[in-house]
């Protein structure tokens, strides 16, 4: 009598024991402490943080820590604790005029009123392997300035805005769907698009950004303003009655502005793409707002044509969760299937002269 | 050889009864309630993450988690063997997270959940299927579009599920879907009875335990309530054929169960069991073999 | 021979009776997307049997009537009712959207410009010839074949190559193959954009030819755009004449053709080589 091979409890515990050895490396090695990554790994964290949909630099570092810096499987750590939390309330929407700033740049114009401000960036390092890192032990930093005073300024395209030359974006003053709670359905609105981007796969909507550029849904995009600092969260707790600041949060603000040529109606105007993001991430911020662009493209009465246009396309695999999910299913046993397609396969494979009969 | 039910083991009380919070599950209740009054129909639900990865049994773990009650015995399988390593993943989820008890036997199920088979042994009005589903839409792969496939389905307009079966039978001489094969349900809604062989799908009709279906990360829900017609799609000249095998099970002798084929040494042989790894259990408990 | 002989004069009478009463009326129908760009104020009815044509240069309006005549795209102003078969008039755009979806895939057909964009490209001509009797329900293999055979015959297709792919079809037979799949429902009223837009003169003129002796026989009422005063002439009964989003003249075929009197008509005749 055949008996067939037996998944069972005692491999997953081991599965698990095998990892958890994994995950440590050669225990002659120190082990990496959350603080350490937190400190040391901070633009990972922030992606952590985004596409987690939590803002908790602790326990995205803990995540980190935990998926072996599998970034994705960390995302996916966080959301799944994000889930069990309690909803208290809503903050007051970010005021990101008031951001205290560590770096903003415009691309639109030469200088604009607050300045730019060239802040820790990779831009202009040259992608040299710095093989002084090698050597542990204090790096030797450059000074910063203690007393550099960071001023409140204004966005840049709200100069455009009082110009009349790119379209004001106005708040309808509807509340909006918390994507987490109640599940997306198409056509979607801004507001839930852009919870969908936010939360989205980075390199996703890097792909789809990029495609935009290089004519698939073509929207001209200039980078308005790119600003990286910290903003104040407010709370309006009802029985208080006034807000009141519990905190600061680092954010990534883009703002694109993309051509629009107008219609027989409207005289020409610019338009814009916004993408956010937790912490220091540029790319993601300017990616979400090149797809938030191009999802825009029925507001505008464009031709949608291309990937980065189709919000079905893109709000329905952009999340990496999701996606990783779906992909990695492929592995758990599906031959109960595979047996029905056998089956079948065999039976159309029989000469046409035994169907006849 | 066949593990008895588990009796209720200690609950981690670090999550809330079954992992999800009240809300959560009254939410879920409700869209469980809608779909229950609407057979066949799916309904958007507001999915929450789970800490298992979506396409793994997120939308089945959800329902079972809303409905579940503290003295449910539970069985979970996957292509209908309870110890496929997700089974037990997900039964050991609902041990610990709410305490229940736990049982390898269809009979002593009050809930059962399932990714891609319905149980050999006839189920009852006490028992409630909680599927898993990756993809709810039937119309999904001919119509990519979910804004089109809703209204197609308001509007019951279904033609062109009927183009791919005819499409198949000019083809191959045979409707050539295997598994998820689509089905009418209560003559009103075409519905995806997620990936279980065709060979189950009259199972589904008539049956007298409620039928629950779960896709987690498209976040829709849908249910076939007890007693209710579910058919299959086909023509008049073509009609609906599950799976039938010349063999029977090498371990219990069944002729009339879905058998998973075995390849058993280097030169191919092969040998066929049943899929169902309890109700083979039971056979040969009660004396029965392949011999 | 006899009852057959029978049968057809029934058939006549009850052609008799339908065509006394129109088909579609139409009042005060019109959709502006700018100044003159669209359609505005059109009236007209039509009778059982009989063809229409719009005519005009492009931008004239054409299309944009077509889309509100057809059910595709609500209108500003106007409204058209609809007999039914059973003899029920339907306020087109106050039905709802499934009584319209319902017409049509029953009693309309709308034969597109680009046979592409009519097909379904991915499945087998006798698949798109059955499509439409599956939407309504047949259920039998053998009946769906037969009416793929047959009706590949009447539009001039070898019937063996029903299980080919469109793709595999020249352009006028695909448009013959959207012809077969609009009309194997039994219409009663067809839209058609510019159907043989795309084609040669001489799969023009064959196709010309079907689609006379489809209209006639299948009596169908016809709406049919085009800006291609050949075609019109040899398929309409009756014209209308657009420019810049207004009907500038109508009626029958020939005294529009022979004798325009609105000077853009004139214009419009006097451009073309007649035959």
């Amino acid at each position: 009598m055949y008996v067939a091979v037996k998944g069972g409890e005692r491999a997953i515990d081991n599965a698990h024991r095998l990892l958890a050895k994994k995950r440590r490396g050669d225990t002659a090695v120190a082990e990496l402490g959350v603080e350490q990554i937190r400190q040391q790994l901070p633009l990972a964290v922030a992606r952590v943080m985004s596409e987690g949909s939590l803002y908790d630099e602790q326990l995205a570092a803990l995540a980190i820590k935990q998926a072996a810096g599998d970034l994705v499987e960390a995302i996916f750590l966080l959301r799944a604790y994000r889930t069990t939390l309690p909803r208290f309330c809503a903050s007051l929407p970010i005021d990101t005029s008031r951001m205290l700033l560590s770096r903003r740049l415009s691309a639109t114009f030469k200088d604009v009123p607050g300045g730019q401000l060239l802040g820790p960036t990779f831009d202009y390092t040259h992608r040299l392997l710095d093989f002084s890192l090698l050597a542990e032990g204090d790096y030797p930093g450059p000074d910063v300035h203690g007393h550099a005073q960071l001023e409140p300024c204004p966005h840049v395209l709200g100069l455009l805005a009082k110009e009349g030359l790119i379209k004001e974006e106005t708040d309808l003053g509807e509340a909006a769907d918390d994507i987490t709670r109640t599940p997306l359905e198409y056509p979607a609105s801004r507001a839930q698009r852009l919870q969908a981007l936010a939360r989205g796969d980075e390199g996703f909507l890097l792909a789809l950004g990029y495609s935009s550029q290089r004519g698939y849904g073509r929207n001209h995009p200039f980078a308005g303003e790119i600003r990286i600092g910290e903003v104040d969260v407010w709370l309006e707790p009802e029985e208080l009655g006034f807000p009141i600041a519990i905190g600061a949060i680092e954010i990534t603000e883009c703002e694109m502005v993309n051509q629009f040529v107008g219609s027989t109606a409207e005289p020409a105007q610019f338009t814009r793409g916004y993408g956010l993001a937790f912490g220091h991430a540029e790319r993601k911020a300017m990616a979400m707002a090149l797809v938030d662009r191009s999802l825009r493209a029925e507001e505008y009465g464009e031709e949608i044509q291309s990937p980065a246009q189709q919000q079905e396309f893109v709000l329905a695999h952009c999340d990496n969760v999701e996606a990783a999910g779906f992909v990695s299913h492929l592995k758990l046993p599906h031959y109960v299937d595979f047996q029905s397609e056998l089956e079948l396969i065999r039976k159309l494979r029989k000469p046409s002269t035994e169907q006849a009969q | 050889m066949n593990a008895a039910t588990q009796p209720r083991p200690r609950r981690d009380d670090a999550y809330n009864f079954a992992y999800l919070d009240e809300q959560t599950k009254r939410m879920i209740r409700r869209g469980l309630l809608k779909a229950v009054a609407i057979p066949g129909y799916q309904v958007p639900f507001g999915g929450r993450e789970m800490p298992l990865p979506y396409g793994w049994g997120t939308g089945g773990m959800q329902l079972t988690a809303a409905i579940l009650g503290a003295d449910d015995v539970l069985k979970v399988i996957d292509q209908s063997a309870d110890d496929t390593t997700n089974a037990v993943s997900i039964r050991r989820f609902f041990a610990r997270t709410a305490g229940v008890a736990t049982t390898e036997q269809t009979a002593q199920a009050s809930i059962i959940q399932t990714r891609h088979r319905i149980p050999e042994t006839p189920l009852t009005a006490d028992q409630i299927m909680v599927f898993q589903v990756p993809n709810p839409d039937p119309l999904r792969f001919i119509e990519p579009l979910e804004s089109e496939t809703r209204t197609l389905h308001a509007l019951k307009d279904y033609g062109v599920m009927h183009v791919k079966l005819y499409e198949d039978i000019a083809t191959f001489g045979h409707i050539a879907t295997a598994y998820a094969y689509p089905v009418t349900v209560a003559g009103r809604y075409v519905m995806d009875p997620s990936p279980i062989p065709k060979f189950d799908n009259p199972k589904l009709h008539m049956s007298p335990a409620l039928m629950l279906f779960g896709a987690g990360r498209e976040k829709r829900l849908y249910a076939v309530p007890p007693y209710t017609q579910v058919s299959s799609l086909d023509f008049e000249d073509h009609p609906f054929a599950p799976q039938r095998w010349e063999q029977h099970c090498a371990i219990c002798g069944s002729e009339d169960t879905f058998l998973d084929e075995l390849i058993v040494d280097d030169q191919g042989t092969q040998s066929f069991v049943c899929s169902d790894t309890d109700y083979c259990a039971q056979r040969v408990a009660q004396g029965r073999d392949g011999q | 021979m006899n009852s057959a002989h029978a049968m057809n004069d029934a058939t006549q009478a009850a052609r008799q009776a339908d065509r006394a009463q129109p088909l579609l009326q139409v009042r005060g129908l019109g959709k502006l997307y700018g100044p003159q760009k669209g359609c505005q104020g059109v009236d007209f009815t039509l009778y059982p049997g009989e063809v229409l044509g719009i005519v005009g240069e492009s931008g004239s309006g054409k299309s944009t009537l077509l889309s509100l005549l057809s059910g595709r795209c609500p209108p500003d102003a106007g409204v058209i009712d609809y007999r039914r078969r059973d003899g029920r008039w339907l306020d087109v755009y106050s039905a709802s959207e499934a009584e319209r979806r319902t017409l049509l895939r029953t009693e309309w057909a709308f034969v597109e410009q680009n046979p592409r964009d009519g097909l379904r490209m991915s499945v087998s001509a006798g698949a798109n010839i059955g499509e439409r009797l599956m939407a309504q329900g047949v259920r039998n293999y053998q009946a769906l074949r037969a009416a793929g055979l047959d009706w590949l015959a009447q539009v001039e297709i070898d019937p063996q190559r029903i299980d080919d792919l469109p793709r595999t079809f020249s352009g006028g037979m695909q448009q013959r193959l959207q012809i077969a799949r609009n009309l194997v429902s039994g219409p009663r009223l067809v839209f058609m954009d510019e159907p043989t837009g795309g084609l040669d003169v001489s799969v023009q003129a064959r196709l010309l030819d079907l689609m006379r002796g489809l209209v006639r026989e299948l009596d169908l009422a016809v709406v049919l755009v085009t800006h291609d005063l050949a075609v019109a002439r040899l398929l309409a009964d009756r014209l209308m004449v657009m420019r810049r989003s207004q009907v500038v003249e109508a009626g029958l075929t020939d005294q529009i053709l022979d004798d325009p009197q609105h000077p853009y008509s004139q214009l419009l005749v006097s451009s073309v080589l007649q035959p």
